[in-house]
């Protein structure tokens, strides 16, 4: 039986993460350009150095979401009965493999809770999300590091928050204590060789204690869906609070709660694939018709889509739950300082507020 | 719940092109696997998403009737990418398609209902197949008038089937944009014709399908003519790409127009947000 505890001392880190990587396909933060350096989730390699004391720039949404990944592949065949058609065949993706997520932020694994409800909640069920993330785990830090741009306790989330993990890691002096926090962890705990000591036990749910108990951000954000509701038709408001906006949708990129995606075809000879990409709300394309309307032409009613998609919408379809992890990604990346809290926060004062 | 992935369209071949105007053609494709085709159930109104592999996708709705399933029909007006690749499509080719998708027409409770079709251009298409599926169950249903126009008599689509829904019993009144040589019948925007044709709102079901410019002035004629929200139909269009609620383009608020629509009745429309 293996202890449902173990530690990783920090200067076995590497050591274990390539033990990990025989049996997972590995997903860890690293500093990933050497002139701005920019950490975020990368497929592990070997010599890789994992960044663990900070918040990742891009966090490991392409584990279970891939920027770019094939729904579909297609092929065009010359029809032995009458060589003058070709015909269709259809291949389905290849299936995920098993993968470990390492050091994700509690904000990271609130994304997913959210993808899930969108993927793999109904009435459509997204196979390929769905098989990913039944295959994947993840190991959730126990979060030291917030920012002024963190805001996770007015999620409804917070430092110590584990929903939606699968193992805890607690960093104390000289490494970390791993918890499995259900059974599907233990291919994981399986593959690490100290167990946690008493002692180390005991520094670990310290650590925890305080992490729980601190309070990452300000005002409480969940309950904005009636104001933005009223604030829908003051394009004053929008004007007042994004009309610096750019349109460069890096606030989507970078969120872990952002799934919207495209889906195209692409095709060399007699070959091709179906495939889903990120996109983004931001963009004017991504509700331009054919016929030249778009319903969101400007980038208010763009940026107001996001607030209403995050705040509004989604509480409004998933029984209140709001889609927005409070990492602050979006505040730290956005080119014009446009801070969401701000946004959220100010849609409850009176109309004239900002006339 | 779906367990087969929503993405994976079915192959079916065309086996009939309609030229139906100089940017519309007509369809009609049976599914490659018989079983699945014998098998295939829908509701008028609802769409499907028709593949060109290699180029991509797009939605259209089923314009045939669940009553006559020797083939499944789609009407496509060429101007975009997926829709001019379409047009080269000819008999026999394979398309893929993701179908049935999204919710269709309340038709059940239309029944015993007088029924008022409005229709500009293209927008006939998801009208047609209601009304097929009410002439193929006649009794079920009042009057039925269809008003229908476009810009010139040849941007009608479904010529050859007047005969038909008349001889159904269907007050047919068709308008075009200004006078052309040769034509009989109305001269006239759809909405004045309308107004003209003043029908009474009692017992009737409005159902309005067209550019929006026209759905907006019919909206205006129906009300004055006494039309309350909830007896006014219509279908709205917007980019789609997975056309499972799952991609996110296509909200209007909270709703999604690929599986909360493509039908809404106008007390609906008036309940979400206004960003249509």
């Amino acid at each position: 039986m293996v202890s449902a505890s173990m530690y990783i001392a920090q200067d076995k880190l590497t050591t274990t993460l390539d033990e990990l990587a025989k049996k997972f396909e590995l997903w860890v933060p690293v500093a990933a350009m050497e002139k701005q350096r920019v950490v975020r989730f990368m497929p592990y390699q070997a010599g890789m150095e994992p960044v663990l004391a900070e918040q990742s720039g891009l966090g490991p949404k392409n584990a279970l979401l891939p920027q770019v990944e094939t729904l579909l592949k297609f092929s065009y065949r010359k029809d032995v009965d009458d060589p003058g058609q070709k015909r269709l065949q259809l291949e389905a993706p290849e299936p995920p493999k098993q993968a470990l997520i390492f050091g994700a932020r509690p904000c990271d694994a609130r994304g997913f809770l959210i993808f899930d409800q969108v993927f793999s909640h109904g009435p459509y069920v997204d196979d390929i999300y769905t098989a990913r993330r039944e295959t994947t785990l993840i190991a959730t830090l126990v979060c030291l590091d917030e920012d002024a741009a963190c805001f996770c306790s007015s999620v409804g989330s917070g430092p110590a928050d584990m929903e939606g993990s699968d193992l805890r890691l607690t960093p104390i002096a000289g490494g970390y204590v791993v918890e499995a926090l259900n059974d599907r962890a233990q291919p994981v705990m399986e593959v690490l060789a100290e167990p946690a000591s008493e002692i180390q036990l005991a520094a670990a749910r310290k650590v925890q204690e305080e992490a729980a108990q601190r309070r990452v951000g300000g005002a409480d954000l969940t309950q904005s869906r009636a104001s933005f509701l009223k604030r829908f038709e003051d394009m004053g408001y929008w004007r007042e609070m994004v009309s610096q906006c750019l349109s460069c949708g890096i606030c989507t990129y970078v969120c872990p709660t952002c799934y919207c995606f495209s889906i195209t075809d692409e095709m060399k000879e007699d070959r091709g694939e179906r495939i889903r990409s990120w996109d983004s709300c931001m963009f004017y394309t991504y509700t331009a018709e054919a016929s030249g309307h778009n319903p969101r032409p400007t980038r208010l009613e763009r940026y107001r889509n996001r607030v209403g998609h995050k705040f509004g919408y989604f509480p409004e379809k998933y029984q209140g739950m709001i889609a927005c992890c409070g990492c602050g990604r979006c505040i730290r990346g956005c080119p014009v300082s446009i801070d969401i809290r701000r946004v959220a926060e100010n849609l409850k004062e009176s109309s004239d507020a900002c006339a | 719940m779906h367990v087969l992935s929503p993405y994976r369209p079915e192959l079916a071949t065309i086996i009939e092109v309609i030229q139906e105007t100089h940017n519309i053609k007509t369809f009609r494709v049976v599914l490659d696997d018989p079983e699945k085709m014998r098998t295939f159930n829908f509701r008028p109104g609802q769409v499907g998403q028709l593949s060109v592999f290699g180029v991509g996708e797009s939605t259209f709705v089923i314009n045939s009737p669940p009553t006559r399933m020797d083939y499944l029909q789609f009407s496509v007006m060429r101007v975009g990418e997926v829709t001019q690749k379409l047009h080269q499509l000819n008999k026999g080719d394979q398309v893929g398609i993701r179908a049935p998708l999204g919710n269709g027409f309340a038709y059940e409770d239309m029944r015993g209902k007088d029924i008022l079709f409005v229709g500009g251009g293209i927008g006939m298409a998801p009208l047609r197949t209601l009304l097929l599926y009410m002439l193929d169950n006649r009794d079920d249903y009042g009057n039925i008038t269809v008003i229908y126009g476009a810009r010139s008599p040849l941007d009608l689509c479904y010529r050859y089937e007047f005969d038909e829904w008349r001889a159904g019993g269907v007050d047919l009144i068709l308008t075009v944009d200004a006078e052309f040589p040769g034509w009989q019948e109305r001269v006239g925007f759809v909405p004045t014709v309308l107004s003209e044709e003043s029908p009474t709102p009692f017992n009737k079901i409005a159902l309005v399908c067209g550019p929006p410019i026209m759905i907006k002035f019919v909206l205006y004629s129906l009300r004055e003519l006494g039309f309350e929200d909830q007896q006014i139909v219509t279908t709205l269009e917007k980019r789609m790409k997975c056309g499972v609620g799952i991609c996110g383009r296509c909200n209007i608020g909270s709703k999604y127009v690929c599986v909360d629509g493509p039908v809404f009745t106008c007390e609906q429309l008036r309940e979400m947000v206004n960003e249509l």
